[in-house]
């Protein structure tokens, strides 16, 4: 009896040591448990597909594939905090991606007799697309900010006007093809990649930019006389941190030898637009004004108000930066496709807006993480590249990821509640579903 | 206080109307430094709607407003604060997912060089304050939701000493505490009124009114029914103000 009563109380206080520890390095646990999640998701379809999932080539393809949910995530993120919605990302993709392969292909060439092939055609391309990205970005925010319509509907008419003016531009639904050959590259196809110096450089910087803010961070809130962390958390942080890139960059990167040259190709373009929007995207929303406001205004539109915060101002900048975001992947998309087409995006708000969901961000505003969402696209995306690998059928892919989502959200809240054996209880029934569809989908 | 002094607020002939309803007719207030003046009256007597323009947070239709004896312009939240104007919502304006440093400079967030937030220095000044305020206070760095009434409370009012209010406006501030909390916000009145604040205390708690404040302005349907001063009525005298909407004969 006593001996039992020993035992627990050093379980127990074995437990509370190591659940210390997880404290001191304050990390998310929501963050975590994505990254567990993923580590789950990875590991089964190894096992399942017989070995085909975790490798260098599945790895590369799956990073570049999940880049351009992943950037419009980030901006959806913000928007859906601030209690709104955009449903337009996907035809406003579509019609940026045309536009920018009209310059390329009509305006630049024909219509200012400049010929194709120009050093700047792919810059003047994008910053033509980045441009009216924003403006068309503005004038939704501006209609929902000031003209006080429901981002729902604002963004409806969207979705259906920017397609419609597609079709307008684009003769009877023309696909626009080839692409200017540097512009291609922004996809990640030949040519697309850093290649293996460059990667490796790449890391360094990671590795660097990782210790140094770690360093910073610690340095500033010394100077304040606020609690720093132990300093061996730190260290292990950095360490780890610059393992994962480097592992990363050896592994999948350059790991991965080109079809065409043989050589190994290295960190594709895409991947790096992604991280540098990710990494802007998360100081906007943590350490600026404006991410500030807008989680202000999730929390409590009242309080922001009241605290003399423009809320017009910041929510219709929202909707500025997802038109901009939108461009990004724009460019991303139709650079891989080599070509614009008139059905580019279809179905994309759908799959920005569950990426952003599965990543923790709540429709009740306030909440949600950049790096959340992030993760939330890499997750869909690795359910998509699994079950394409185990040949499963697209209609059951669909109920696949529609099961995970309203899992994902339903676990998610029930934490959120405490409510535990709940979270446990739709972690099941979410993984059963998700396992007997992929069994019978198998063709 | 003496008649000569220059009052700290004045408001002249407030009207604020929504639609046809007139919800603050012609009313005018005074505040002096060090002093503490309720605001008391039924639901939708028109209080609250009072202080907002005051506070910024719905402009009046007409009358004016002068701060230590000059005219100003209060068109938002903005230009109160600028007037050393500070406010303390019943239903406690802060935004629940941000943490205590965050809720006490929202709006007014405190950065680096580089545009940055600086939340090294702004959980630095929050700690500060609540040293002063609520020594027990220690999690800076927790979204409020997760904190008490009395906690949240004592961060809405961090906010409004941290930026130095003159004039404290005070919406219902221990509608939502338990007793030990209602008593520290008491003393902490005492406190800032020994400072020189002039507060605008809204309460429905007559008890409230009694112990805190010097003078009690009633208001009914949008009027002022009177000004009085507490120690030349009683309890029973208010309350026959506030449900008849008629001044005693004794009073003044």
């Amino acid at each position: 009896m006593t001996a039992t009563h020993t035992d627990n109380a050093k379980s127990t206080e074995k437990r509370r040591d190591w659940r210390s520890v997880l404290t001191a390095t304050e990390i998310d646990t929501r963050l975590a448990g994505m990254v567990a999640a993923i580590a789950v998701i990875w590991v089964a379809f190894h096992i399942l597909s017989g070995g085909d999932f975790l490798t260098s080539r599945n790895l590369w393809n799956l990073s570049v594939q999940s880049t351009s949910i992943a950037i419009m995530a980030t901006g959806m993120v913000l928007i859906i905090v601030s209690r709104n919605i955009d449903l337009s990302v996907g035809s406003l993709l579509g019609l940026l991606g045309y536009v920018m392969a009209m310059v390329q292909t009509r305006w630049i060439p024909d219509t200012f007799d400049l010929g194709f092939g120009r050093w700047y055609t792919w810059i003047v391309a994008l910053i033509v697309g980045i441009a009216l990205g924003a403006a068309l970005g503005a004038v939704q925010g501006a209609v929902v900010a000031y003209g006080g319509v429901p981002a729902f509907i604002v963004t409806l008419g969207g979705f259906l006007v920017w397609r419609g003016l597609i079709f307008r531009m684009g003769e009877q639904g023309q696909t626009l093809s080839p692409l200017d050959d540097t512009f291609s590259r922004l996809g990640g196809g030949p040519n697309g990649s850093l290649g293996e110096i460059r990667s490796w450089i790449l890391g360094l910087i990671g590795c660097a930019g990782v210790s140094f803010s770690i360093y910073l961070a610690r340095r500033r809130r010394r100077r304040y006389d606020l609690g720093v962390r132990p300093l061996a958390i730190d260290v292990c942080l950095a360490v780890f941190g610059c393992i994962v890139i480097l592992a990363g960059i050896a592994f999948v990167a350059v790991g991965y030898e080109s079809p065409i040259s043989g050589d190994p190709t290295g960190v594709a373009y895409p991947v790096v637009i992604l991280i540098l929007v990710t990494i802007g995207m998360v100081y906007i929303s943590r350490r600026r004004r404006f991410g500030r406001y807008v989680y202000a205004i999730g929390g409590n539109p009242e309080a922001a108000e009241l605290g003399g915060i423009n809320t017009r101002k910041t929510l219709m900048l929202t909707f500025v930066l997802m038109g901009v975001l939108c461009a990004i992947s724009a460019a991303i998309q139709t650079a891989r496709l080599d070509a614009a087409v008139t059905n580019l995006g279809v179905q994309n708000e759908l799959d920005v807006i569950s990426a952003a969901v599965i990543g923790g961000t709540s429709f009740a505003g306030g909440i949600g993480t950049i790096t959340g969402a992030v993760l939330g696209a890499v997750i869909m995306q690795s359910l998509r590249s699994g079950m394409v690998l185990l040949r499963i059928d697209s209609p059951s892919q669909d109920i696949v990821v529609g099961v995970v989502l309203v899992s994902a959200v339903a676990v998610d809240a029930a934490l959120r509640l405490g409510k535990r054996r709940l979270a446990g209880i739709a972690l099941t029934v979410g993984l059963v579903l998700a396992a007997l569809i992929v069994q019978t989908g198998r063709q | 206080m003496n008649g000569s002094q220059t009052p700290l607020v004045e408001m002249r002939d407030i009207r604020v109307s929504f639609g046809g309803l007139h919800a603050v007719d012609g009313v005018t207030i005074t505040l002096n430094p060090g002093e503490v003046v309720a605001l008391v009256g039924g639901n939708g007597a028109g209080k609250s709607t009072l202080m907002h323009t005051l506070a910024g947070a719905r402009p009046a239709d007409s009358g004016q407003i002068l701060v230590n004896g000059q005219v100003v312009t209060i068109a938002n939240p903005r230009d109160a604060r600028a007037h050393g104007i500070e406010v303390i919502y019943q239903k406690l304006a802060l935004a629940d997912n941000i943490d205590a440093a965050g809720n006490m400079f929202l709006g007014r967030e405190l950065h680096t060089k580089t545009g940055a937030l600086d939340e090294a220095a702004m959980a630095s000044a929050t700690r500060t304050v609540m040293q002063r305020l609520n020594p027990r206070f220690k999690n800076l760095s927790t979204p409020v939701k997760s904190l008490s009434g009395g906690q949240r409370q004592s961060v809405a009012i961090a906010r409004a000493v941290h930026f130095n209010a003159k004039i404290l406006i005070m919406d219902e501030p221990t509608a939502a505490l338990g007793p030990a909390e209602t008593e520290q916000v008491r003393e902490l009145i005492t406190q800032l009124k020994a400072e020189g604040i002039g507060i605008f205390l809204i309460s429905h708690d007559i008890h409230d009114v009694f112990d805190l404040a010097d003078r009690i302005s009633v208001m009914m349907q949008g009027r002022l029914v009177g000004t009085v001063d507490k120690n030349k009525v009683t309890k029973d005298e208010v309350l026959g103000m506030i449900i008849m909407g008629k001044k005693p004969d004794s009073a003044e």
